[in-house]
């Protein structure tokens, strides 16, 4: 069901199964808590979780340890229901956005008292604003069906009671108010009619919430809207008539993370926290398909097709984001040229070259490009938001830059938009003429930004993935899928030689050719196939790589060196001296232009068409260790190559 | 559901509740027995324990239950 994704919070990673543990460790921690605290609450919480969270907070606020960079906020709840679990679950989640949160809590059902009484518990802690959090039960309006008259004097006098509650928490304490929109009960009066005859349910309703509403517009008060919370879930899962019954629980308990984490983005747009910058990925974020692949007719963006759709409401979203003031950028493992093909060319696509103020399409981690975007745009890493269909570029931004917010994203894309927006990054309290203009203010001529230097320890991230990588040589099982990918991959392909599946089986049998498939696997899954290499005997003791092509979905990821690595051992084994390499550059395949001398082969010739030539010695080649794990399965039917009368291939340097 | 199974996953749910590793639940312990089992604590027991078993109480089941045991019970009966 889609509204999960709201009720689990499922932009935010599940929590670790340590994560009682973790929470242990960062109580007895001595510096920095203020992050690892940032950190643990950046997890989907369920609310005992949320409750063991707060209980480390208060600890290290209780022995005096420095919370910094958390901004600190006191906050006074007033309520007619019981609190008790919202209070820690605000506590921790207030952490999620920047916000060391302090709670003040009213007794049970002291709402007006509190606010009227100068020296009442949470006017007496000049907190810096007061939660509201009144429901229906407090205000008691009577409907009066068919009542206009009667209706209006009863709306209006509920609209001054709330007023006498903000004016006396503004006198009494300086504070300001954070009032909630009502959230009506399932159970109908009469039916549709509730909602168009005055003095019914839900019409008295929809003019109490608008009155609300228009009674905070251009004051220094805040709105909650929890009545739009409720319409989210649904009313008839908001209000559980059994927990109210049993403990005066004002919605179901398993709301509360959901409920938090909404006051905690309103807290955060009081402390200047809110995210300013949308970073995107673009093969399969902001369209379908892989552009370097598939081309600019290739790629799903169209109206009328489902994935293309999908994908263009995240576009009309982020442009919605650039009109409010968001500023856009790009971060895309692609060719430059290539990446920006369908922002110049493609006639269905929204986004334009000119909406985002940076653009980086390149080989480099993504990490490394998003810290030099927000350096280059001058905001902080904590303003930024990055949006990836990848779970590994994910995890490897979340890893090595974690100020950055980076959604967890389902398989389905036409989910995406809806996650980017129930995750709340961009709330604010207020919105001016300046806001609109701001995303103009920041140049958005999609400049692309030279790398200075690495943003982390992708290796380590790259360990911790747990990968697995399994070589094994053309059989029948892996056919189709080897002819698939000959006939598809552009980008990462040394030769871009096409076979067919016959050819590909010829290959197989073949005694001159050395071939190897490649499965990748990590903590996020089987990859499948993602790598295809097949050598040919060429002259005496000495294999010629006649293709060498990858997925570019395991880029950055180490592979083809561990495919080197492979390679040198089954050549050792065959008593071959030499690999040959060769590069024949297309329009597509730039980016593998500095494959072979990467991997240590030596230049030995160019042809005219630009065709390059590399050679490298079995014996004395060098692999550096690499951080996965290695299976070689079938290899052992392999002879091999009986030769003697070799002459060795000239190094002409 | 198996009474066995009951009490070895009721000894998580009591366990992630209080925040301690050493809780076992046991037919005999009542609140009494455990630190910080207040009325609230009593109320985030139930609801963790509805969340866990996939199963909902009404406030006359919550009322009647007296021990670890008459809640073991309860939920045998319901899953």
């Amino acid at each position: 069901m889609s509204g999960n994704t709201y009720l689990n919070l499922s932009w935010l990673p599940q929590a670790p199964i340590n994560f009682t543990s973790d929470c242990r460790a960062v109580a007895k921690l001595d510096s920095d808590v203020g992050l690892d605290l940032q950190r643990l609450a950046n997890y989907s919480l369920n609310g005992n979780q949320l409750n063991r969270l707060s209980k480390v907070l208060g600890s290290l606020r209780e022995g005096g340890k420095s919370l910094a960079p958390l901004s600190s906020f006191r906050l006074g709840v007033l309520s007619n229901s019981t609190i008790d679990f919202i209070i820690p679950a605000l506590e921790a989640t207030a952490l999620r956005r920047g916000i060391a949160l302090e709670c003040v809590k009213a007794d049970y059902g002291q709402v007006i008292q509190e606010a009227l009484d100068p020296n009442s518990i949470v006017n007496r802690a000049k907190p810096d604003a007061v939660l509201v959090a009144i429901d229906l039960r407090y205000l008691m309006l009577r409907e009066v069906p068919g009542n206009k008259h009667l209706s209006l004097e009863l709306v209006a006098q509920a609209l001054e009671h709330l007023r006498t509650i903000r004016d006396g928490i503004r006198k009494n304490s300086g504070a300001i108010c954070i009032l909630q929109t009502f959230v009506p009960f399932p159970e109908g009066l009469f039916g549709s009619l509730d909602r168009l005859l005055p003095g019914a349910p839900r019409q008295m309703l929809d003019a109490l919430n608008i009155g609300i509403a228009e009674s905070i517009y251009g004051t220094d008060d805040v709105l909650l809207d929890v009545a739009a919370i409720a319409e989210t879930i649904g009313l008839a899962n908001w209000h559980s008539p059994s927990q109210w019954n049993l403990a005066k629980l004002p919605f179901a308990d398993e709301l509360v993370p959901l409920y938090a984490d909404h006051v905690a983005r309103i807290l955060g747009a009081l402390r200047g926290k809110s995210r300013r910058c949308l970073i995107l990925d673009l093969d399969n974020t902001l369209w379908g398909g892989v552009v370097g692949d598939d081309g600019l007719e290739g790629i799903k963006i169209a109206q009328g097709d489902s994935t293309g759709e999908a994908h263009l409401a995240v576009q009309r979203m982020a442009l919605a984001l650039r009109d409010r003031g968001v500023v856009l950028a790009v971060s895309s493992k692609n060719n430059d040229e290539v990446a920006r093909r369908p922002f110049r060319e493609h006639p269905e696509m929204l986004l334009k070259e000119e909406h985002f103020a940076v653009f980086q399409a390149n080989w480099q981690d993504k990490a490394t490009n998003i810290q030099a975007i927000a350096e280059e745009l001058s905001l902080g890493l904590d303003a930024m938001v990055f949006l990836d269909d990848n779970p590994v570029e994910r995890g490897l931004v979340r890893g090595i830059l974690p100020q950055v917010a980076v959604p967890e994203l389902p398989e389905d894309p036409a989910l995406f938009a809806r996650t980017l927006s129930a995750a709340g990054y961009f709330e604010s309290v207020a919105f001016s003429s300046e806001d609109s203009k701001r995303a103009e203010y920041y140049q958005d001529n999609a400049r692309r930004i030279t790398l200075q230097k690495k943003a982390g320890d992708v290796d380590a991230y790259l360990s911790s993935l747990n990968m697995e990588i399994i070589f094994q040589p053309f059989d029948k099982t892996g056919r189709s899928r080897i002819a698939q990918l000959i006939n598809k991959s552009n980008q990462y392909n040394l030769t871009t030689r096409r076979y067919t599946e016959s050819e590909v089986a010829d290959a197989e049998h073949d005694p001159n050719c050395f071939t190897l498939q490649v499965r990748l696997l990590d903590t996020f899954g089987d990859n499948g196939m993602i790598s295809v290499v097949i050598c040919r005997l060429s002259g005496t003791r000495c294999w010629e790589i006649d293709t060498w092509l990858m997925s570019c979905r395991v880029l950055g990821r180490r592979v083809q060196e561990t495919v080197l690595q492979e390679l040198l051992k089954h050549a050792g084994t065959c008593g071959i001296e030499n690999l040959i390499g060769v590069y024949k550059p297309t329009d597509r395949n730039g980016m593998v232009k500095d494959h072979y001398p990467l991997l240590g082969f030596k230049s030995t010739s160019s042809e005219s068409d630009g065709t390059t030539l590399w050679l490298l010695n079995v014996s004395t080649a060098e692999v550096n260790g690499v951080p996965m794990s290695v299976k070689s399965i079938g290899f052992e039917k392999l002879d091999p190559v009986s030769s003697s009368d070799g002459t060795y291939l000239p190094l002409d340097q | 559901m198996e009474l066995q199974e009951v009490y070895e996953r009721l000894t998580q749910v009591m366990q992630d509740v209080f925040d301690d590793d050493d809780l076992i639940a046991t037919p005999e312990l009542t609140a009494a027995d455990v630190d910080g089992w207040d009325s609230l604590k009593h109320i985030r027991l139930v609801l963790s324990v509805e969340k866990a078993f996939h199963i909902s109480f009404s406030a006359a089941e919550v009322g009647n239950l007296k021990t670890v045991g008459d809640l073991a019970q309860l939920i045998r009966k319901k899953t």
